[in-house]
């Protein structure tokens, strides 16, 4: 418990130490019950709340598992150098998997386009990396307030041998008797912060005084308006021709593919600044800022089925 | 900056087919504001879609796509919302009877249960079965609401009927904190703002009643009890002789300097010192997450419990519990299981089926010879190992298991642990 936050009434936790004290029971949960786990990094705000919670689970010691990021070749340069300088910071081993890789192997296929995004081709590369190092548990910083379909998995969430998620078939979770049990070629995901929400997250940030790539904060970009979001035009976004793009003062509220990941206006420049306008927001996270999502209502059901994130 | 400092409370809820649940859910959900309004929009398109003429706050929370298509819940889905004084975890608990399994999975770590009564059909089987289900799973705050008031012209006769009925049958039952709200999901009467529909209704509305619910004294406080979950030795130089026992806590209070026992071996020693990351802390108690340092250099593992020598938990390979059979295949004497009870791990072997429980009339069927999906039962196990537990009356934490099917790895069943001392095993 931190010293600056004594607990107003004697043996009760605040909120956030009771999420904090689950999740660490989560990712212990795992390295005991599981011989070879990965903590998926993506260098966004709930995979760095994750490598915080793996420092409380785990130091002095090392994390029993190492760190991989799955890169789709289109990812914000920030984000990058920030994943990069957190994992060497940590002392801790960094796996890149590479989207681009599968293509080039032929294990995934590009879609073209100015529309294509490379969010759907990360499974491919997932999954064959979870095949090569032969992990049995993958963490991931999915929240079930983010979408209906996550709402209903579970925290040790079981994918069979083909990397599925069977919602209609998931086992029972009781108190916190997690069942960690796999064969061979099966595996776990688990999601410590399953119960968290996206104020409970930047609030965790603020109380850990948690560094974010710059991105998450209002800076001036050129965007343009594409299916009610704005997305950063770059490399991998080209205005298409009735598009006008424009520069705005803007941050992301999730940093993904580039070419999908949306910015919302923004004046907030600090953490705290940040809390106030998520407590103020009226749309969801998802919706704001993930063009891949808006396709049907189903959509983030059919991509977990796959074996998404 | 922020909101205050909140604590954290679990809600399952349960009800039968239309008695409105999903509508109460989406209805607490959008008084305390945590709709947004792309979800608002997307619940309005296909409310129109479905040919809805007004917006169906209970698609809100309908989640998978098979679902949407049969149009009922399915299984257990968590939602969130705050209030200024508290987060609510959600959980929400289809009431079909075949998806018992559901609501026990709800109830297991709820601190308050709704269960929902539609006003016109008065008190039914299912209301029963799930007043049962909230007292056998322990959740120590039960709230009723009669729901549909609007249907019965908000009428106080038949509530109190309703709810003299619903309190004949909980008198049954061992149910530390009753109580009663007549509601209207669909128009919001009774859930944040007393309904004036109902003026001779004196009570709180819903959802104050949950943010005054008094929960921090629900835990154990007395029993001290520390599962031991992980050992965290570093292997380096700078931190060459560190060793620490984490997990937990899951019941009572350990401080630095108490003298400890450690099961099932025995081995006396001291807490040297409470670790966490944020450095070392004074006091340790539920439900939080420490590493404990012991003063004497004894051989602790994952599985072992650390308390006091002089309050010590039951120690047994022989098991007398309560359980919810979860799987299709059922349960029959002489079969053997994977177990799991706090961060232990055994076989069982199914000894005696000594009754199957109607978790309607609470009828005891001791000619039964197996428990089916979604049946209740009283069992004798034996352990391959001993087991360090509790009367789950006493802990939920120490006083619960499941069963694994080892060819299959399915969790098969959710138990609960009877001691000489529990209500239910008086006979
Ligand atoms: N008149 C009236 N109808 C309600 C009320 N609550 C729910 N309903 C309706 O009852 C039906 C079933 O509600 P729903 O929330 O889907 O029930 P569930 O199956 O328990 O989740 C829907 O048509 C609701 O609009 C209420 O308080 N009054």
């Amino acid at each position: 418990m931190s010293p600056l936050a004594p607990p107003r009434h004697p043996f009760e936790l605040s909120h956030l130490e009771a999420l904090e004290s689950e999740a660490i029971y989560i990712m212990r949960e795992v390295a005991a019950e599981l011989e070879h786990p990965v903590l998926l990094f993506s260098g966004g705000k709930d995979s760095l709340v994750l490598l915080r919670l793996a420092e409380k689970a785990f130091r002095p010691a090392r994390f029993p598992f190492p760190v991989m990021h799955i890169d789709t070749g289109h990812n914000f340069p920030e984000a990058l150098e920030f994943r990069d300088r957190r994992v060497a910071e940590l002392g801790e081993r960094l796996i890149v998997a590479s989207v681009q890789e599968s293509i080039d192997k032929g294990r995934a296929t590009e879609v073209g386009g100015p529309l294509a995004s490379r969010n759907r081709l990360q499974t491919i590369t997932l999954l064959d990396a979870i095949a090569e190092h032969g992990f049995d548990a993958c963490f991931g910083g999915a929240r079930r307030d983010e979408d209906k379909a996550r709402a209903k998995e579970r925290v040790f969430s079981f994918r069979d041998d083909f990397g599925q998620w069977d919602p209609k078939n998931q086992r029972p979770e009781v108190w916190s008797l997690y069942n960690g049990r796999v064969h061979k070629g099966e595996h776990i995901r688990a999601f410590p912060i399953s119960n968290w929400t996206e104020l409970d997250v930047w609030m965790y940030i603020a109380k850990e005084k948690l560094e974010l790539p710059s991105i998450y904060f209002a800076h001036r970009r050129v965007v343009v308006p594409r299916d009610g979001m704005l997305l950063a035009v770059g490399p991998y976004v080209e205005p298409l021709p009735h598009e006008e793009p424009a520069e705005m003062m803007v941050r992301f509220r999730t940093v993904g593919d580039m070419s999908c990941t949306g910015a919302v206006l923004s004046s907030a420049s600090t953490v705290d600044e940040v809390i106030v306008e998520v407590m103020a927001t009226r749309i969801t996270e998802r919706g704001a800022t993930r063009a891949d999502d808006k396709f049907s209502e189903a959509a983030m059901e059919d991509r977990k089925k796959e074996g998404y994130f | 900056m922020g909101p205050n400092r909140m604590d954290l409370v679990r809600v399952a809820t349960a009800g039968s087919v239309d008695d409105g649940k999903s509508t109460l859910i989406g209805r607490l959900l959008y008084d305390s504001k945590q709709i947004l309004e792309d979800t608002l929009e997307a619940v309005e398109k296909s409310s129109t879609q479905r040919g809805y003429d007004y917006m169906n706050l209970a698609l809100l929370t309908d989640g998978l796509r098979a679902e949407r298509e049969q149009g009922i819940t399915i299984d257990v889905a968590y939602r969130y919302f705050t209030t200024a004084r508290r987060k609510f975890i959600l959980a929400d608990t289809p009431g079909h009877v075949q998806y018992t399994r559901n609501m026990v999975t709800g109830a297991s770590t709820a601190d308050v249960a709704l269960v929902l009564v539609d006003a016109r059909k008065g008190m039914l089987e299912q209301s029963r079965r799930h007043a049962f289900l909230a007292t056998l799973l322990r959740v120590p705050h039960l709230a009723v609401c009669v729901n549909k008031m609007d249907l019965v012209d908000w009428d106080q006769g038949v509530y109190e009927a309703i709810r003299d009925e619903f309190r004949a049958f909980a008198a049954r039952l061992e149910i530390p904190d009753l109580s009663f709200f007549p509601v209207c999901a669909l128009l919001g009467d009774n859930i944040v703002d007393r309904s004036e529909n109902m003026p001779w209704y004196r009570g709180l509305p819903l959802l104050v009643h949950l943010e005054e619910l008094h929960i921090a004294s629900d835990r154990n406080l007395v029993d001290s009890r520390f599962p031991v979950q992980y050992v965290v030795r570093p292997h380096t130089d700078e931190h060459h002789d560190y060793r620490a026992y984490a997990g937990v806590v899951a019941g009572g209070v350990f401080r630095p300097g108490d003298e400890v026992v450690v099961l099932p071996s025995g081995m006396r020693s001291t807490i040297a010192a409470i670790d966490t990351f944020d450095g070392p802390v004074e006091e340790a108690f539920p439900p939080m997450s420490v590493s404990m340092r012991l003063a004497d250099d004894v051989d602790v593992s994952r599985g072992d419990m650390i308390c006091r020598p002089g309050n010590q938990p039951e120690i047994s390979q022989d098991i007398d519990a309560m359980v919810c059979w979860m799987a299709d295949k059922p349960l029959v004497e002489g079969a053997r299981y994977g177990l799991k009870h706090t961060t232990r791990s055994v076989r069982a072997v199914v000894r005696d089926l000594r009754y199957r429980l109607d978790v309607t009339t609470l009828h005891r069927d001791e000619t039964a010879d197996n428990l089916g999906l979604n049946q209740v039962g009283r069992i004798i196990l034996r352990t391959t190992a001993p087991l360090m537990y509790d009367d789950y009356h006493r802990n939920r934490n120490t006083g619960s298991f499941i069963l694994i099917d080892e060819a299959t790895n399915a969790t098969v069943a959710a138990g609960m642990i009877l001691d000489r001392h529990s209500p239910l095993t008086r006979d």
